[in-house]
């Protein structure tokens, strides 16, 4: 280990314990007095609850307690809520039905719990859940959003009239009309989103820990966000106050937006610790429960209209989106098809009237939330799909009309509130189509021809809006908090260094790019320098990882932090070698005196912060500083991707042929995680447009349940990627950063679906693009 | 409940188990050794493989006392005293691994691969011997280089070995 | 998964012996299906009766054209045993595509066939092969064995010993995967035995579980030709239907497979 700052590809620190078995996921914490949870769930996807029987169960070997929703709303623990007010166009507030963590008297969904059982063993807890006898009045169940809406529709939730939550617009409508009516050439289409279920590798877990003589709880559990899941436990839950309730988010095994969330199993846990009278209760997940009840992904059906004038630019885009929700809204639900989607309608086209109508619908089905990249992919896979049909239609090329249209003066204030500060998306185009080899492709689809196979191309434009986000913006938008991240920098009388951070690493890779910035500024060796996070009681508070906010909030925390601290050292470095503050550098572990021979060693600097024996007149001891970063505004990654395939039109087989990313990430701290990053967006991504897909049948049944049902992208559905990046520095933030988490699950469906449809020739295919739903398509196309 | 006697990374272990008892709920639970995880309930995800009698196979799926008697293999038996086994080396350089969760698997599945076929593993090879293995974070694009250059040290190890 | 008590069968009569005293037993070979069913808590036996102990339960065998494949032989073994790779290339390919490595390490042929699981592989070959599944009471034809999905002629206290067939002249594996599963969703073994007698088994499709695809055989009446199966109407209504394949799907699957496992075995 060397010291390598900003720009280098630092092998993670993380690493380690990783590869040799000693990671420290929820799971595999032990500690004393600790008993185990079992879900009892609902089996229907609407009923009522009659009775819960609990005699053969609570007599069971190692039983301590089975408890029910009465108990719990009994006890005063508040339901769960969702963190983001939507007014409708109408003004009214967004209907939200109340979420209790344990149903009190219906069910809405396959998995909704309705008591937890306490026991000494986790067999015997599982045995003693399967006894407990529930008698439902079973009530028909709607899954299908548009039929949720009809007027007959079996209602969810007495506050929400239709099952609808919000009717809510963006833009301006009648100019959009007007703009289509005169426009020469129009597209039209109806997108689906299929519904995803996110699937980090570590299913979710709880442990609860309860000390009864401090009346202080301790929970680790499998969160994006620690702090937040205390604050909203403490809150809103009243599970209890925020000074008797530390929580710890250990190594996590993934998250991809689906531990961000605070579930019903944490707050029963913790209740449960307590009220059964045991020292600890954990709770892991299966992933037949995982299935069943983490949050899922998109599910939007969406009409959309898009005018051309005659020199084939956009001149208006209408949408109607229908997104489900699901059964109860989940903590950020409500901010994903509005906020998170329809503001980013514009794509990389400069386009002057955009309107778009968002609906949003309970249905009998597990709560929809936030999955990598959250309302941008609906925006991009709507936006690029579009583009694509309406160069078929017009009869140009597809990279000509969206070069035609792209914006290219900056910064450009599209009609649907967001203000793109810094891109060229033509540098990202170029770079993709030489890396495809775009002139090249008639040559190859000739040679595939030959073969029986069809060959296709598809390209997708993409641009989000990460860095999430200002926090006064948001709070105007109706987020209940601020966006904004916490750092603190602590220097250690022997120099070394420990940064503490309200982000979360997840997969991400802090521990080592948070610590290239320390690196890079003061010439650490990285093994001197230690990121904190995940901890309550470490870090005073943070706001997590999400939205690829890590690098562009969390990072410009740290600079901010790193900026104090370079100020002190320098001040009492200048004081030490009597020499003025502003001839002080601080380079290679060394502090000296621009143009002389004058230098102290970065340690003796420290330990003079700490000795104190002297310091400037009136400076406190220490060499410790925190800040807190609050964007100005969100950061816009972009970038061009191209997909070539080949179809077996015997099987409806897609085989991805190449596969180019060409992303605008900003700065770029280190090139192998970012790398990393992209293939991994890119991989969710081709999985949704190729073969994700989670359904229920009319009953509320959830067929694709497992990795028998449910397919997951292996290795071999995937290629090798052809990553790249062009720079446009981000002016928001200190270090330039974008953020790259989510841009490859964003851009990739389009172009996968555009290059399919290319092979069979018909624009007419929905996600997923599953072998027999090509085969399908290529039927009715004959 | 059985008795089971099992080899753990090359040391003698026993336990009074109830006949139920997974491999892999022995390992974590029983012997601590918590790097083998369960990822799924359908024998398909791979974040359980160890090696039994020096062959991969999924802990989730294989009763402990179907085990007793054998020798037993796991992620944290791997490296040596003070050196990683050159499959970790190969996904650390490679940045074959992001939440570390299937990584376990993912590099004990990897070394019975070279083990079974030997060092010169071709992209395609190694792409359909991961069936079994799924990753939710790096694409697999990492992973697959990871296992074609711990393979090919795996390879200078076993030739040197020979020597 | 429920409780259950595990012992090991010395041999075959210990075995059938240990079945007869359980209240609900099931014999455990490499437990790829049964126990991910059991975690699932959808079996439930009170004895697991572990065969894969048995002496020479796993040997194989392979004099001349004529082959022995004892129940307990992994997919693994089966897959890279080289005589039987000499006679008949192509039951070594199909056990090398069910499951993944470590699926193929720990699953038997045994367990295979006694499930008779309608998307399992090798069902389909032992069909096409005219195999005789020998069990420790008796001898059974391979299209007598397999009686229906997940059903077979099997008694309770019978285990299969060993499936025994004489290598075709030419055969060949065709296997359309369920895209989540890996399981086939159509899987067709095509065996040519010489003098006219070519047969067609077809996994993985049928609502009925493994069958003999009489038509096909008819159609090339002795001769292997794809293209003399391009008349072949595999019947709808006969096929299995869910959110990966529909049935008419799964009709063109069949047909395709089939061509491709003609062609392949047809060299």
């Amino acid at each position: 280990m060397g010291i390598e700052g900003i720009g280098a590809r630092v092998l993670r620190k993380e690493d380690k314990r990783f590869i040799t078995g000693k990671g420290r996921y929820t799971d595999d914490h032990k500690v004393a007095g600790m008993h185990y949870a079992a879900f009892v769930r609902s089996p229907h996807a609407h009923a009522k609850i009659k009775k819960i029987n609990i005699k053969d169960a609570s007599k069971m070997s190692g039983v301590v307690g089975i408890f029910n929703g009465k108990e719990l709303t009994g006890d005063g623990i508040g339901n769960i809520i969702c963190g983001w007010m939507i007014h409708s166009k109408d003004g009214s507030p967004m209907n939200m039905g109340a979420w209790s963590a344990l149903a009190t008297e219906y069910v809405r969904y396959v998995g909704d719990a309705v008591a937890v059982v306490i026991a000494e063993t986790q067999a015997e807890a599982t045995a003693a859940a399967e006894a407990v006898d529930v008698d439902y009045k079973v009530l028909k169940a709607v899954i299908n959003p548009e039929e949720a809406m009809a007027d007959k529709a079996p209602q969810l939730h007495p506050e929400a009239a239709n099952n609808i939550i919000y009717d809510w617009e963006i833009g301006e409508e009648a100019a959009t009309d007007a703009a289509i009516a005169g426009a020469a050439n129009v597209v039209e289409m109806e997108i689906h989103n299929n519904r995803l279920v996110p699937n980090p590798m570590e299913p979710r877990s709880a442990l609860a820990q309860y000390d009864a003589a401090e009346d202080h709880f301790t929970l680790h559990t499998t969160s994006q966000n620690p702090h937040v899941a205390r604050l909203v436990l403490s809150a809103f839950y009243q599970v209890a106050p925020e000074n008797k309730l530390r929580v710890i988010a250990p190594d996590v095994g993934g998250g991809f937006g689906s531990k961000i969330y605070i579930y019903p199993e944490e707050i029963v846990c913790l209740w449960a610790a307590k009220k059964a009278g045991v020292e600890a209760v954990k709770w892991t997940s299966d992933r037949s429960e995982a299935f069943l009840t983490d949050a899922h992904g998109r599910d939007h059906v969406s009409k959309a209209t898009m005018g051309f004038d005659e020199n084939n630019k956009i001149v208006g885009f209408k949408v109607d989106t229908i997104a489900n929700l699901g059964a109860y809204m989940s903590l950020f639900s409500s901010s994903v098809p509005t906020y998170l989607y329809a503001t980013l309608l514009s794509g990389q086209y400069n386009i002057q009237n955009i309107h778009c109508n968002v609906r949003t619908v309970y249905t009998n089905t597990a709560p929809v939330d936030a999955y990598r990249g959250a309302g941008r992919p609906e925006a991009t896979y709507l936006v690029e799909r579009m583009m694509e049909t309406a160069a078929r239609q017009l009869g140009v090329d597809p990279a000509e009309l969206r070069r035609a249209n792209f914006v290219t003066e900056f910064p450009h204030q599209t009609p649907v509130i967001m203000c793109y500060d810094a891109g060229d998306y033509g540098a990202s185009m170029d770079a993709a189509m030489e890396a495809v080899d775009y002139a090249g492709f008639e040559k190859r689809r000739k040679k595939s021809a030959k073969k029986g196979m069809l060959r296709g191309i598809g390209m997708s434009c993409y641009i989000e809006a990460c860095g999430i986000a200002p926090s006064a913006a948001v709070g105007s938008l109706g987020a209940g908090v601020g966006l904004w991240e916490s750092a603190e920098v602590r220097v250690n009388p022997v120099g070394t260094v420990e940064i503490l951070t309200g982000s979360h690493s997840h997969g991400q890779g802090h521990e080592t790019t948070f610590g290239q910035l320390v690196s890079d500024r003061f010439g650490l060796p990285s093994e001197n320098i230690q990121v904190v996070h995940g901890d309550t009681d470490k870090v005073q508070f943070g706001m997590g990882t999400y939205g690829s906010r890590s690098g562009a909030v969390g990072m410009s925390a740290i600079e901010k932090a790193l900026d104090k601290v370079e100020a002190k050292a320098k001040k009492i470095a200048a004081h030490m070698l009597e020499a003025s503050e502003g001839d002080i550098e601080i380079k290679d572990g060394e502090v000296s005196v621009k143009g002389t021979d004058k230098k102290l060693l970065w340690h003796e600097v420290c330990l003079g912060a700490y000795t104190g024996h002297n310091l400037p007149e009136g400076m406190e001891p220490g060499l410790k500083e925190g800040a807190f970063y609050d964007p100005t505004n969100f950061t816009f990654p972009a970038g061009c991707y191209i997909c070539e395939v080949e179809v077996d039109p015997n099987t409806g087989t897609t085989t991805i042929e190449k596969f180019v990313a060409a992303d605008d990430f900003g700065k770029i701290i280190n090139p192998m995680i970012v790398e990393g990053q992209v293939h991994g967006g890119l991989a969710q991504g081709i999985g949704q447009a190729l073969m994700e897909n989670a359904v229920y049948d009319e009953s509320g049944q959830l067929l694709s349940a497992s990795y028998m049902d449910y397919t997951m992208p292996r290795a071999d559905d995937l290629p090798s990627f052809d990553v790249s990046t062009t720079e446009t520095a981000c002016p928001g933030n200190p270090l330039g950063i974008k953020g790259c988490g989510e841009a490859g699950a964003i851009g990739s469906p389009p172009a996968v679906i555009n290059a399919i449809t290319n092979a069979i020739g018909h624009n007419n295919l929905s996600m997923p693009a599953s072998p027999q739903n090509v085969w399908a398509a290529i039927k009715a196309g004959e | 409940m059985a008795k089971v006697e099992i080899t753990v990374n090359g040391r003698a272990t026993s336990a009074e188990v109830e006949d139920r008892t997974l491999l892999v709920d022995y390992l974590r639970e029983n012997r601590n050794l918590t790097g083998t995880h369960v990822g799924c309930d359908t024998s398909q995800c791979g974040a359980c493989v160890v090696h039994v009698d020096g062959k991969a196979v999924k802990s989730c799926t294989m009763l402990a006392v179907q085990a007793s008697g054998s020798d037993v293999q796991t992620i944290e038996g791997l490296a040596g005293d003070d050196q990683l086994h050159p499959m970790q080396e190969a996904f650390r350089n490679n940045h074959g691994l992001q939440c570390g969760f299937c990584t376990p698997g993912m590099i004990m599945t990897a070394v019975d691969m070279v083990n079974r076929l030997g060092p010169k593993l071709d992209e395609k090879t190694i792409r359909a011997e991961l069936e079994g293995n799924i990753c939710r974070c790096t694409g697999y694009h990492n992973i697959v280089k990871s296992i074609a250059e711990g393979a090919k040290q795996m390879g200078k190890g076993m030739k040197k070995a020979a020597e | 998964m429920y409780e259950t008590s595990y012992s090991r069968a010395k041999d075959a009569s210990d075995a059938a012996k240990k079945m007869r005293a359980a209240d609900d037993g099931k014999f455990l070979a490499g437990g790829m299906t049964l126990l991910p069913t059991m975690k699932q808590r959808l079996a439930a036996p009170s004895d697991l009766i572990d065969v894969t102990q048995i002496k020479d339960i796993d040997d194989i065998n392979v004099t001349r054209k004529e082959v022995t494949i004892g129940a307990g032989a992994t997919h693994a073994a089966v897959a890279s045993h080289a005589k039987l790779m000499k006679v008949c290339p192509s039951i070594c390919s199909l056990a090398s595509h069910i499951g993944d490595p470590a699926v193929r390490h720990r699953g038997t042929i045994g367990g295979s066939i006694a499930n008779n699981d309608p998307a399992a592989d090798y069902p389909a070959a032992m069909i096409a092969l005219d195999a005789t599944i020998v069990t420790n009471k008796r001898k059974i034809r391979a299209e007598k064995f397999f009686t229906g999905m997940f059903e077979t002629a099997l008694k309770d206290d019978e285990m299969i010993k060993a499936v025994t067939f004489t290598a075709p002249k030419s055969g060949a594996y065709a296997k359309f995967p369920n895209p989540a599963s890996r399981y086939a969703m159509a899987g067709v073994f095509v065996a040519d035995h010489g003098k006219k007698d070519i047969r067609v088994g077809v996994t993985g499709a049928s609502s009925d579980g493994v069958y003999r695809a009489n038509d096909m055989e008819k159609a090339m009446g002795g001769k292997l030709s794809s293209e003399a199966l391009d008349g072949c109407e595999v019947d709808e209504g006969a096929m299995l239907s869910d959110i990966h394949g529909s049935a008419a799907y799964r009709a063109n699957l069949v047909k395709v497979m089939a061509k491709r496992a003609v062609d392949a075995a047809a060299g």
